[in-house]
């Protein structure tokens, strides 16, 4: 959170500094700031909103099958039959990627829900609980936040082998640890404060205090929490698909679409960099948006 | 309270030691859970059931999980890991091959990545509003989400295809001249540094930041102290703790990148190695590879707790 | 160096809220000072009184803007001096001492080294002169131990003693002007005595120019010569310090002046003691292990006896440590007793929330000292005062909404507050919402921790109306729990002093508060400043304990 207050307070050091008695133009450095915070904020919605648009309706705006041979091309550059080329075996690059989108985008938006969802909810129900049930639910988070996220998926497709579920779970069980760790630190916190106390002293019971006094002060951060997850979930799985571990043919993500078309990197293949683009563009798009929320929140409470 | 600091160094190191073990827990557990049989996945579905009987007794899938689970763990403690289940060698063997190479690709992307960081992440905070910092905080924050691929892929078209000075995608085994160095490490500690640098100067940043927001910083700034030694003698020292604390994460997060890169620059690493046994389904491979990279992340993240213990003043001058 | 004059005119400061427009907040500010005296600015919360202080150091925080105007020190005019010119000025012929020596000395670095930082960077003189002179100063300020106690780091002495070490930080250079913000603020009144001593005593010896920046008029009637009351960054008045105190001319500082004592206009109403309601024998509240014979690791409140009749205020008062919050927070239920038990209206009070009736839970409401805190933001005021009528009666959804309306009224605010978040709330608007909602539940008893004291004085003056004539109309009886005596003696019929989580007097609160029998009573009531000039010098109290005491 500091990391995002910090970039509220965008004036200089060195522009303190005074200058003589007579009135200076009014042009401070705070309001030259604020357009390029929107320009971030719509520079990122931009991104965001039209990967989820695409993982909506990609697949029916997607000019061919995204498994049909349409071209004798492989690794073919950009034409107008085939806006982003064609791939190792000659298929359309861009209704592949339409289609592939879906899946790099649902997939991750179903588990990051999900982790919040376990995360938040555990974190809201320790404060109800007994201490030493808090202590056990804490020691497993805690031990499942010690094995990074990448390894965990690894040990578990080298037990399982790969499916959606299992990725969907590794995902979970990597990343639900950190929003608990956040939502439960966040719920202790508010449960000292005063108001609680006072609610504490009229009597109400630990599901009100939960539900009416803790819960709608930690709901904003709950949500900027599970967009950064969206983010590390989106850059797991790719990276797991990238490996060859993540989804499989013939559905595609848009990880797996690299990986099948990396041969054609020492060509400099379209197929290669359209769907490696297009995961860093849907990222970077969603870092900016939730980074630029969280900023003009936090400048709202000073 | 003369001797607090060897306490929490203690608690801290033992908390670590159970986190281990709870870890190694959760991985043994995975990796057991097979719905079907670990020997008949091996042998595949021709085996004759006398074979899986036999393969079974020979991995000791007969025995009770508990025991397995403590054979395994003592296993650990002596260094002997079984054997690998697809090539019939040890794993240790397999294991101390390559973990000289990942190790030296670690070392070098931190060696640079580290003063890269610092540097960017303390100009940014001291020009903080300025150009630099608004330039560096735009590419920072993009960079933090970027996969490693993508870099990875963006560098071999620039380096490789489009100015042609190094060769894609190859791995030149005997190192003789400076030029065959940079052919092996140029482009993979490139890729990991990039993400690497962007986390750690953003950390750096805000760690930094909250320090020179404080008060004691305003009233150094009031003494008439000059805005370099406000940064490096007020603030800095305060920021160790955070900065440790950072730089351990980001480090921590090259134990995901490392397999990412591993593979597509073909290093052989140990990271690629795991990445082939999970391939593989090279369960006795997996396991050892996991509890060392889990291992490592711990150490890195208890590390950065005692610097934190270590560079508070408080406890220190008691 | 001896002080110099201080010019300033037409002093324009500029401010720009994240996402807003830059607006004027100090306004058209001008005064004059001689060598050697000392102005204060006072004023309440957001009066400006800080940033104009730090304008005279060429100063302002981030997000504001030195507008216009002039800052004329000796020949100096500080606010033409360029970035380098202005650091030579700072720490050198300009000095500061900050409210929060807490926080203004670096965790991280020894106090000799952080004292001696500006003569050194300024060349002034070289490192074994500088540490003479700062032993020099700390002796003058009556710090203990002045050759080692420079050797220490800041979480190794107490508060007053820092607030005195950054005294001498600020007077090593020999500056010509010193600004003091708040320096006492935050203290304890006995400690704040000592501090004011040695910081009149060191600054009348050396000549120097001062601006004290305070909101307590008492305190400035000892520090200073001259007097300007701000207001929302204008200025109401300017004077010399006896003209303020005795003939005030404007509105704005008889109203300051009013609210600094409250127990002049304001008395407890006469009410008719009832029967007993709460009453507390031998008490003891501890935190921590507990030992084989019951006791606690840290006794926080030991050997409390008291009685509350129904109708009735006590006034508790100590200093901060004193555990006077933890009596509160025990009878309240959030903190369980080590020994004895609170019984109320002649029963036994479960010691824990988890035993207690929910007629008990109405009967006691308690009201935070914060009121920020003790609002939950998320809640608009109606339903912060819909909750207690929900949980305690059982009332038609009409009768609730006339009922929560005639709460506002009580509390004097407008129903158009009703829909509103506290954020959107004043701090004064804010407890009083937090009396109402006490009040929603109709209680025999409210507790209050220290419900003025983060208030500015005329809101706080205004509250603790409100607490008097709550009592006269309603009948309740109060715990009323506070470190400023004038506002007990204002409210309460009986008074408790707590030192050290005992109770060393307790009885009638004209009796106690005029003829103390202990000797902390005493010293406690003698500390507090009067608002008169030459207090300090014929006060007799000084916390000699503190000095001969072995450090932290």
């Amino acid at each position: 959170m500091n990391e995002f207050r910090a970039m509220t307070h965008p004036r200089t050091n060195s522009r303190r500094r005074v200058t003589t008695g007579s009135r200076l133009p009014v042009a401070s450095p705070a309001r030259r700031n604020r357009p390029r915070l929107h320009l971030i904020r719509w520079v990122g919605l931009g991104l965001f909103g039209f990967w989820v648009l695409v993982a909506i309706f990609g697949p029916m705006l997607a000019p061919h099958p995204m498994s049909a041979f349409v071209s004798d091309e492989i690794y073919g550059g950009a034409s107008t039959a085939n806006l982003l080329g064609t791939d190792y075996m000659g298929r359309d690059m861009l209704s592949r990627i339409l289609t592939g989108a879906r899946y790099t985008v649902g997939l991750a938006i179903i588990a990051a829900l999900l982790s919040s969802l376990i995360g938040a909810g555990f974190g809201m129900l320790t404060v109800l609980l007994p201490r030493w049930i808090e202590e056990c639910i804490r020691r497993v988070f805690d031990t499942l936040i010690s094995i990074p996220s990448k390894m965990m998926a690894l040990v578990m497709v080298s037990a399982f082998g790969t499916s959606i579920p299992l990725l969907i779970l590794a995902a979970v069980l990597s990343y639900a640890p950190g929003a608990f760790r956040i939502a439960h630190s966040m719920a202790t916190n508010l449960a000292t404060l005063e108001y609680v106390q006072v609610a504490r002293t009229r009597g109400e019971g630990k599901l009100y205090i939960a539900a009416f006094e803790i819960m709608p002060n930690m709901i904003q951060s709950v949500l900027t929490d599970m967009g950064m997850r969206f983010v590390f979930i989106v850059l797991l799985l790719s990276g797991m698909s990238f490996l060859g571990l993540g989804v499989q043919p013939p559905a595609a993500d848009l990880g797996s679409l690299v990986r099948e078309n990396i041969g054609g990197l020492s060509q400099g293949a379209l197929a290669v960099i359209a769907p490696a683009l297009a995961i860093g563009t849907l990222t970077i798009g969603a870092n900016l948006l939730i980074d630029s929320l969280s900023t003009s929140r936090g400048s709202q409470k000073e | 309270m003369r001797n607090a600091i060897p306490v929490l160094v203690l608690g801290r190191l033992s908390s670590s030691l159970v986190t281990l073990f709870l870890v190694s827990l959760v991985i043994f557990a995975i990796t057991s859970m097979l719905p079907g049989d670990t020997a008949q996945l091996i042998l595949g579905q021709f085996a004759t059931p006398d074979q899986v009987a036999a393969l079974r007794t020979e991995l000791g899938l007969d025995q009770p999980a508990l025991l397995r689970y403590w054979h395994w763990l003592s296993g650990f403690m002596t260094g002997n890991l079984g054997m690998s289940a697809s090539n019939g060698v040890s794993v240790t063997q397999l294991m101390s091959d390559r973990l000289p190479n990942s190790l030296l690709l670690a070392a070098i992307t931190t060696a640079i990545s580290v003063p890269l960081a610092l540097i960017m992440g303390i100009t940014a905070a001291m020009r903080r509003g300025g150009a630099v910092d608004r330039v560096l905080n735009l590419v920072t924050l993009s960079m933090v989400a970027v996969p490693e691929f993508l870099v990875a892929t963006l560098a071999v078209l620039l380096f490789a295809v489009k100015l042609d000075w190094l060769p894609a995608l190859s791995y030149v085994s005997t190192v003789e001249s400076f030029g065959d160095f940079m052919k092996i490490y140029a482009m993979p500690v490139l890729t990991l540094c990039c993400v690497l640098i962007a986390q750690m100067a953003r950390m750096t940043r805000a760690a930094l930041i909250d320090q020179l927001d404080s008060a004691y910083v305003e009233m150094a700034r009031l003494k008439g102290v000059p805005p370099m030694r406000r940064v490096l003698r007020h603030a800095l020292p305060n920021a160790v703790g955070p900065i440790a604390n950072a730089v351990a994460l980001s480090l921590s997060y090259l134990l995901g990148g490392v397999i990412i890169v591993e593979t597509i620059f073909n290093y052989p690493g140990i990271a690629s190695l795991m990445v082939d046994a999970v391939s593989n389904r090279d369960l006795a491979l997996v396991q050892a590879c996991a509890m060392l990279f889990c291992s490592a992340y711990l150490v890195l993240v208890m590390m950065a707790d005692l610097c934190a213990i270590l560079s508070n003043p408080r406890l220190r001058n008691r | 160096m001896q002080g110099e004059s201080l010019t300033v005119r037409n002093l324009e400061i500029c401010a720009t809220p994240l996402g807003g427009e830059e607006h004027s907040i100090v306004n058209n500010i001008g005064f004059t000072l001689a060598p050697g005296e000392v102005m204060a600015l006072i004023g309440e919360s957001g009066s400006g009184k800080t940033t104009i202080a730090l304008a005279m150091l060429g100063y302002a925080r981030r997000g504001c803007r030195i507008a216009g105007g002039s800052v004329r020190l000796g020949e100096t005019e500080i606010l033409e001096l360029n970035a380098v010119q202005t650091r030579r000025l700072r720490g050198h012929r300009v000095a500061y001492i900050a409210q929060s020596a807490a926080a203004a000395f670096n965790p991280s670095r020894s106090l000799m080294d952080q004292v001696i930082e500006g003569a050194l960077i300024h060349g002034v003189m070289d490192r074994h002169s500088a540490q003479q002179k700062a032993v020099q100063l700390f002796r003058e300020l009556a710090l203990p131990e002045p050759e080692r106690i420079g050797m220490r780091y800041p979480h190794q002495v107490s508060g007053g003693q820092l607030q005195r070490i950054m005294a001498a930080m600020a007077l090593i250079t020999d500056p010509a002007l010193v600004i003091l913000d708040e320096p006492t603020t935050a203290l304890d009144v006995t400690t704040q005595i000592d501090v004011l001593r040695a910081f009149k005593k060191v600054m009348r010896e050396r000549g120097t120019t001062a601006i004290y920046v305070s909101h307590d008029l008492a305190v400035v009637a000892q520090m200073a010569d001259q007097v300007l009351v701000l207001k929302g960054g204008q200025e109401q008045e300017q004077g010399r310090i006896a003209q303020i105190l005795e003939q005030p001319a404007h509105e704005y500082t008889r109203s300051l002046l009013a609210a600094a004592r409250p127990d002049a206009h304001l008395s407890p109403p006469e009410t008719a003691r009832g029967d007993e309601l709460l009453r507390i024998d031998d008490l003891q509240v501890g935190y921590g292990q507990r030992d084989r014979n019951g006791h606690p690791d840290k006794v926080v409140l030991d050997h409390i006896q008291l009685r509350i009749d129904r109708g009735q205020a006590l006034g508790v008062i100590g200093e901060s440590g004193s555990g006077k919050s933890t009596l509160a927070r025990t009878v309240a239920g959030l903190v369980a007793p080590s020994r004895g038990a609170v019984q109320f209206n002649r029963r036994e009070l479960s010691p824990t929330l988890r035993g207690r009736t929910s007629e008990q839970f109405r009967r006691i409401q308690m009201v935070f000292q914060s009121a920020d805190n003790a609002l939950n933001p998320a809640h608009s005021v109606r339903r912060l005062l819909n909750r207690p009528l929900e949980t305690y009666f059982s009332l038609d959804r009409n009768v609730r909404r006339c009922r929560v309306e005639e709460l506002m009224d009580l509390v004097k605010l407008p129903h158009t507050l009703l829909d509103r978040k506290p954020g959107e709330l004043s701090g004064g608007q804010k407890q009083r919402v937090n009396l109402a909602r006490a009040l929603a539940a109709e209680p025999d008893l409210i507790l209050c921790d220290e419900v003025t004291s983060a208030l500015d004085t005329v809101v706080g003056a205004a509250i603790l109306e409100l607490l008097v004539e709550l009592r006269r109309e309603l009948g309740v009886a109060y715990l009323f729990i506070s470190h400023d005596i004038s506002t007990v003696r204002s409210l309460c019929d009986d008074v408790m002093v707590l030192y050290q989580g005992e109770c060393v007097e307790s009885g009638r609160c004209e009796e106690v508060l005029t003829r103390p029998q202990h000797n902390y009573t005493r010293k406690l009531i003698g500390s507090v400043p009067e608002l008169r000039q030459g207090w300090l010098e014929t006060c007799q109290w000084s916390t000699q304990t503190e000095a001969s005491a072995p450090l932290v």
